[in-house]
C-alpha cells in the first residue's frame, strides 16, 4: 500500500445542488471518477450538463455538499476554507478567457504565477517566468500588456502562468473556445507537452470536437451524471 | 540582512502597478488627497496661528513671572490692580527687579488720511526693561520725552505709513485719543487677534493720553528673578503672600492663559478645527470613491488570484497598500502647496503662520488614517470577488 502512488482526484458519488426549495436543482447526480498522474483526460457534454460546476468543485472553488472527494490526496468533504486555499495553490486553472491581469506585462502576469512558490528568490522566480514564456513561444513579447497581445497569444501567456505554479493538477475550462481553429490545435498540443513534461494531470472541459484525440481518456456527460465510456 | 531577505522575497508590486497603469485615476485620486491635506493645512494652521498671534508681545516680555489682576480676562479686557503689589513681591528674596506695566487700547490717528483706528498700548517706566531685544533699551530711552511713541510697523497698514515715514527721516506726528504724540522710534511686536497694532510709550505719556486711568494702578506686573531660583515656587510664596487683588503667575503661564481664552471662550478654535474636519471628510469620500470603483474595475482579475491560490489576506494587502502608496503620494503635493500658502498668508496677514514639525506629522497621520480607513471600506467589496463565478 504505501509505495502506491496517491491518485490526483477520486471521487466517489459526489451530488451538488444550486437553489433553494422549489427551485432546487440537483446539477450533480451521484459523480464517480478518477484521474491518475500524468493522465489526460477530457470532459465534454452540451452545456448546462454540469461540467463547470464539477471543475469549480475539483478546483476547490466550492463547498462540496455531499460525497466523498479527494483532490490530491486532501479530502475535500467537509474541508474548510484554509485548506481549500492552500489546496488550490497546487492547481493551475485555466480559462475560457485569458483573465489575465491587465495591468501587467505578460512576464508580470507568469510572475504572479511563480510568486505562489515557496522558497525561490525573486530572481529565480523571475527567470522561471522567462523560462515559461520561452516555452510558450513568446519570448519576444515579455513586457506587453495583454492588450497588446492576440488571443492565442494571451492564451499561451495563461498557461505559462498556471503552469509557473508548478500544479500537480491543470483544470482548463474550454481554453479553445475564443481562438480559430488552428491556434486551439496549437495551444491543446502545447498544454499537453509541458503539463506532461511536469508530470501533471490535465482535466479539460472542451466543446472542441477537433481536439479530442490529445486526450488520454474522454468522459461524456449529460444531465449532471457521468455516461459510462463506450 | 533584513534588506537582503526583503529584496529575495519580494513580489510583483502589484498595488503600486494597479494604481501606476492608470495615470488618470491616481492623478484624481492624488488632486482629492492634495485638496483635503492643503484644506486641512490651512485650517489649522490658521487656528494655530491666531493663537500664537495671539501672545506675540507677551512672549516678548522680559519676565520671569507676571502679575495680573485676577479679573483680567484676556489681553483685550484687562483690569488694573494696585501698583505697590510690586513694590510688595520686590520684598522676596529671589526677586531682582519689576517693571510695571500700563495695557489698554487707545485711538490712534491714521496721520496720512486722519481716520482713528483703536490701538494697543503699553506704558512703562523707560528706564525699566521691558523686551527682550538688545537693540529696545536705546529706544526706550527716547520715551524720556514727554510725548513720545514707539511704534510697531508690523502693525495693520492702516495705521498709516508710520514705518516708512519715519525711516525716510520724516517728523512723524499724530494724535492718539486726541492729544499729539511724535514717533520717536519703531520696534517689531506683530498684530494679535484683539490688537491690530501697537505702540509703546511711557507711563508718564500713558498717563496723560488715557486721564480716567486710576493714579497707581497698573495692568501688567513683570518681576524678573535670580538666575537659578525655582520659579514655581516663588510664584506659590508669593501669591501666599500678595492680597487677594492680584495673581501670580509664570510667564509660561501668562502665554498660556492668554492663548487659553481664545481657545476656549471664543469659537476661532471650534471653527477652524471644523473647517479640518470638512477636509478630511472630503478626502475619505474621494479616496473611497477611488478606491471603491478601483476593487469593483479588477474583481475578476482578484477572482482570478484568488482562483489561483492567493488568499483573501494578501489580496486585502493589495488594496491597503493602495491606500499607503496614495497617501505618501497626496501628502507631498499639499505638503508644499501648504508651505507657499503659509508664506502667503504671512505676507498678507501678517499672521505667525508656520509649518511646524507637530502639525506636519499630524496632518500626514490624518491622511495615512484617511486613506487606510478608505482602504478598509473598499475591501468589502473584495468579498464580492467570488472565484467559482469566473468559469
Amino acid at each position: 500500500m504505501k509505495n502506491k502512488e496517491i491518485n490526483t482526484l477520486n471521487i466517489v458519488s459526489l451530488n451538488h445542488w444550486y437553489g433553494q426549495g422549489e427551485m432546487r436543482r440537483h446539477v450533480l447526480q451521484s459523480i464517480s471518477m478518477e484521474i491518475s498522474p500524468g493522465e489526460v483526460v477530457l470532459l465534454t457534454g452540451p452545456s448546462g450538463c454540469g461540467k463547470t460546476t464539477l471543475l469549480t468543485l475539483i478546483g476547490a472553488l466550492r463547498k462540496v455538499q455531499d460525497g466523498d472527494m479527494k483532490v490530491l490526496g486532501k479530502q475535500l468533504f467537509g474541508a474548510n476554507r484554509k485548506t481549500r486555499q492552500n489546496l488550490r495553490k497546487n492547481i493551475g486553472m485555466i480559462f475560457q478567457g485569458h483573465n489575465l491581469l491587465r495591468c501587467l506585462t505578460a512576464e508580470q502576469n507568469v510572475q504572479m504565477g511563480a510568486d505562489l512558490l515557496n522558497g525561490f528568490s525573486y530572481k529565480a522566480r523571475r527567470a522561471q517566468s522567462r523560462e515559461w514564456l520561452r516555452a510558450v513561444g513568446l519570448e519576444d513579447h515579455l513586457s506587453k500588456l495583454p492588450h497588446d497581445l492576440s488571443g492565442g497569444q494571451k492564451q499561451r501567456v495563461a498557461i505559462a502562468r498556471a503552469l509557473a505554479a508548478r500544479p500537480k493538477l491543470l483544470l482548463a475550462d474550454e481554453p479553445t473556445s475564443a481562438l480559430d481553429s488552428s491556434t486551439g490545435r496549437e495551444i491543446v498540443d502545447l498544454l499537453k507537452k509541458l503539463a506532461l513534461e511536469q508530470s501533471c494531470s490535465v482535466l479539460m472541459v472542451t466543446h472542441d470536437p477537433r481536439i479530442l484525440d490529445v486526450a488520454d481518456r474522454l468522459l461524456r456527460m449529460e444531465d449532471g451524471q457521468i455516461l459510462p465510456s463506450v | 540582512m533584513e534588506l537582503n531577505n526583503f529584496l529575495k522575497k519580494r513580489k510583483i508590486p502589484l498595488a503600486w502597478l494597479l494604481l501606476t497603469r492608470q495615470p488618470l485615476r491616481i492623478l484624481v485620486a492624488i488632486a482629492g488627497i492634495a485638496f483635503a491635506g492643503i484644506l486641512m493645512f490651512m485650517q489649522l494652521g490658521f487656528r494655530d496661528g491666531l493663537f500664537d498671534a495671539s501672545v506675540t508681545v507677551h512672549k516678548l516680555f522680559d519676565a520671569d513671572l507676571v502679575l495680573i489682576s485676577p479679573r483680567s480676562k484676556s489681553s483685550i479686557s484687562m483690569s488694573g490692580f494696585p501698583r505697590r503689589r510690586l513694590i510688595q513681591a520686590m520684598a522676596h528674596r529671589d526677586v531682582v527687579g519689576t517693571t510695571a506695566v500700563n495695557w489698554n487700547f487707545l485711538l490712534w490717528r491714521n496721520p496720512e488720511n486722519l481716520s482713528t483706528r483703536s490701538i494697543l498700548a503699553l506704558g512703562f517706566e523707560p528706564s525699566k526693561p521691558l523686551l527682550i531685544d538688545s537693540d529696545f533699551e536705546r529706544k526706550a530711552k527716547t520715551l524720556k520725552n514727554k510725548g513720545r511713541v514707539l511704534f510697531d510697523d508690523l502693525s495693520r497698514d492702516e495705521f498709516g505709513p508710520i514705518s516708512s515715514w519715519f525711516k525716510s527721516g520724516r517728523l512723524v506726528e499724530t494724535e492718539v485719543s486726541g492729544k499729539r504724540v511724535r514717533v520717536s522710534g519703531i520696534v517689531s511686536l506683530g498684530p494679535s487677534f484683539g490688537a491690530d497694532g501697537n505702540l509703546i510709550t511711557s507711563s508718564e505719556t500713558y498717563l496723560e493720553l488715557s486721564p480716567g486711568n486710576p493714579k497707581g494702578s497698573i495692568e501688567i506686573g513683570l518681576v524678573r528673578l535670580k538666575n537659578g531660583s525655582d520659579t514655581e515656587k516663588v510664584v506659590r510664596s508669593l501669591n501666599l503672600s500678595l492680597p487677594g487683588d492680584v495673581k501670580v503667575m509664570s510667564l509660561k503661564s501668562f502665554i498660556d492663559f492668554e492663548k487659553n481664552y481664545w481657545k476656549s471662550s471664543t469659537s476661532i478654535g471650534f471653527i477652524f478645527t471644523l473647517g479640518a474636519a470638512m477636509g478630511f471628510i472630503v478626502g475619505c469620500v474621494i479616496v473611497y470613491q477611488i478606491l471603491y470603483s478601483d476593487v469593483s474595475d479588477h474583481l475578476p482579475e482578484y477572482a482570478t488570484l484568488m482562483a489561483m491560490g492567493y488568499n483573501l489576506r494578501s489580496l486585502l494587502g493589495v488594496v491597503a497598500r493602495e491606500g499607503l502608496i496614495l497617501s505618501i503620494m497626496g501628502y507631498i503635493p499639499a505638503y508644499i502647496s501648504g508651505q507657499a500658502l503659509y508664506a502667503l498668508v504671512r505676507s498678507s496677514t501678517k499672521l505667525p503662520v508656520e509649518m511646524s514639525f507637530s502639525r506636519a506629522s499630524v496632518i500626514f497621520l490624518l491622511i495615512l488614517f484617511m486613506c487606510m480607513g478608505s482602504a478598509l471600506a473598499a475591501m468589502k467589496k473584495l468579498a464580492d470577488a467570488d472565484p467559482a463565478e469566473i468559469f
